[in-house]
């Protein structure tokens, strides 16, 4: 496959999603402004400015309005705010403040809620703040549902759980954790032995949310019940893994990641091993990798249609990859 | 297909200059007879004729004949709508010349993992290596086995030696020990400055010297295996090697970056003639897809 190039940003990628139907993708990285491609030929449709400081995460509805309108972007910048967006026109709808750097967006099924991560800072922890989305802008306020503390460190991702009941954070302890939405209990932990022994850089749920996968920098990924937080996969690889994502057609992960950046330019290149490396799902066995990043890769994601996957590094790039035809029926 | 109709008279120059400044493109359209488009019929089948000058100045009569295929794509509502959106944000005065979008040419495969590791050592070869390694140590009194790191006869090889850690550490107090064997200028600045190891105060002693000895005749019966396949470890080259007779040294040479391997290995075998062999058989030997190049180590004095 000859992938397609997309250097619209000036700084290390963080974070890239695709919208349902899989035809736009977005990218965030730590310069300012989060962009919109075309996800076919890689046109970029769109920045959103704003922000002012580094973008880690972004979100997009699926059922705005309607059915899979993809009509707003959030996004949670280190400027100490999430932003709503028009998709369409990049207008900015509504800004949530916080005091400290807002590290990770997702919206609901149904995209009436949100939850945002936001750092530890100066005396502040860490907190998990679930917010109302409403559907008129000008009736949009800042005030949180509901506001979750505790764990330690940084939660670098939180997602909802199967039917909204549940909120999965994970992050700089390397304990997942799964919290009721409705009243902030803890309400399971992740256990030691069997979980990462490292910060726990990324989480990707499966396209059903049966199940949902997480990327360590103890160099494993695992893949988890998103009910009963059993263990039920760990991949295992020789680098830290920085970004994790899942095909939705095939039974294959994708591992992203790599050596420290810091310590990119006194090695050789070819020790950094800055591939995407896919795994089958159930065998744990590898199936390959895809090259190309002279960085680390920071981010990773799947068409929802699992034909093309793009990967975003600390280069710069974006690159998208659709797959050949002989992908679809590789044998191990 | 091209065929020539007929032959036209060159156009004087008179006639050129004549047609509104020399504008072929006109002329050629009052020459020369209109295009033709015929189909597509039912089977696709599109045949377009067109008529042209040759650098004769011949009119030549070109038929294409194509197929003419109509794909169906379901593209979803939105996703149309949404391609007609109009750009925002930096996208809109983009440059033409900024090409952020590239298609890579470079075309990237999904490499697949290598073949996995060939199979581990069986214990009864390692035994059997340790075992000649042993008869090796201690041979008719003279002792072969001597540990670099630690000074000890007969135990264990260098790369095994279990005192690494304590190697510097022994070193030093070795030196101490030896110094006043060493010439007294020496003596003064042992710890500050370099002392080449031959020059060293330890060197002089009969033990060490004695090892030096016995790591050169180590080195003979040496032989150099070229082309090894990158995944091969020392113990499958010892594995392989290890048929031929007890070998005393297997070393793959490593990419000093990468730690890959470069395809280059030494074996030092015990006896010469199982080196010999060795070359015999294993020279042009395919080995995990590769052909072995196998030759001796280094050039040898006779």
């Amino acid at each position: 496959m000859r992938p397609i190039l997309m250097k619209g940003h000036e700084r290390p990628l963080t974070y890239l999603k695709y919208n349902k139907d899989g035809d736009l993708l977005f990218s965030c990285a730590k310069d300012h402004n989060p962009t919109v491609w075309f996800a076919d030929n890689g046109e970029r449709l769109g920045t959103y400015r704003g922000h002012n400081g580094a973008v880690w995460c972004c979100d997009i509805t699926s059922k705005f309005l309607s059915l899979r309108d993809s009509m707003r972007l959030i996004t949670g910048s280190a400027d100490q705010t999430a932003k709503l967006w028009n998709v369409q026109t990049g207008a900015q709808l509504f800004t949530f403040n916080f005091d400290s750097p807002a590290r990770s967006v997702d919206f609901a099924v149904g995209d009436k809620l949100a939850v945002i991560t936001t750092d530890p800072f100066m005396e502040l922890t860490s907190a998990i703040h679930v917010k109302r989305i409403s559907r008129d802008p000008s009736e949009q306020t800042g005030e949180s549902v509901l506001i979750l503390k505790g764990p330690q460190g940084r939660i670098n991702r939180a997602v909802w759980g199967p039917l909204n009941k549940t909120i999965i954070s994970c992050g700089e302890d390397a304990i997942i954790r799964i919290w009721d939405s409705e009243t902030g209990k803890l309400l399971k932990e992740s256990d030691k032995e069997s979980g990462h022994k490292k910060t726990i850089t990324s989480l990707a749920k499966a396209a059903d949310g049966s199940h949902f996968l997480t990327g360590s920098l103890d160099k494993s990924a695992k893949l988890w019940d998103s009910r009963t937080l059993t263990l039920i996969k760990t991949y295992v690889t020789e680098r830290p893994v920085n970004a994790v994502t899942m095909s939705p057609l095939l039974d294959h992960v994708v591992l992203g990641g790599g050596q420290d950046a810091s310590a990119v330019t006194t090695t050789d290149h070819r020790a950094g091993k800055f591939e995407a490396k896919f795994y089958d799902k159930i065998l744990l066995e590898e199936i390959g990798g895809v090259k190309g990043h002279f960085g680390p890769i920071n981010a990773l994601a799947f068409n929802p249609d699992g034909k093309s996957f793009s990967s975003g590094g600390e280069d710069g790039y974006v690159r998208l990859h659709h797959f050949d035809p002989e992908y679809f029926n590789i044998k191990i | 297909m091209a065929t020539t109709l007929d032959l036209l008279p060159k156009p004087r120059w008179s006639d050129v200059a004549d047609d509104d400044d020399g504008n072929v493109e006109d002329l050629n359209s009052r020459l020369l007879p209109p295009t033709e488009v015929i189909g597509p019929d039912e089977n696709g089948i599109k045949r377009v004729i067109e008529y042209k000058f040759n650098d004769e100045r011949k009119i030549i009569k070109v038929t294409t004949v194509s197929r003419v295929k109509k794909i169906k794509t379901v593209v979803n509502k939105r996703v149309l709508e949404r391609r007609s959106w109009a750009k925002f944000g930096d996208a809109v005065n983009e440059d033409v010349g900024a090409r952020l979008t590239v298609t890579s040419t470079e075309d990237i495969l999904l490499e697949r993992p290598k073949a996995p590791a060939l199979v581990l050592p069986k214990g009864s070869t390692t035994e059997e290596i340790k075992a000649a390694g042993d008869s090796l140590g201690q041979k008719g009194g003279a002792t072969l086995m001597v540990c670099r790191n630690c000074g000890k006869k007969g135990d264990h090889w260098t790369a095994r030696c279990p005192y690494k850690d304590l190697a510097a550490q022994a070193e030093a107090s070795n030196t101490n020990d030896a110094n006043p064997n060493a010439a007294p200028s020496s003596s003064g600045t042992a710890m500050t400055t370099y002392i080449p190891p031959s020059k060293r105060g330890g060197a002089l002693s009969s033990s060490i010297k004695g090892s030096d000895m016995t790591r050169m005749h180590n080195n003979e019966n040496g032989v150099k295996v070229r082309n090894i396949s990158e995944d091969a470890s020392e113990a499958d080259l010892r594995d392989l090697f290890g048929v031929f007779g007890p070998l005393t040294r297997v070393h793959i040479l490593c990419d000093r970056k990468t730690g890959c391997s470069r395809g280059i290995g030494f074996v030092n075998f015990v006896k010469k003639e199982d080196a010999v062999r060795a070359i015999q058989k294993l020279d042009g030997y395919g080995y995990d897809s590769l052909i072995l190049r196998v030759e001796w180590a280094a050039s040898r004095p006779n």
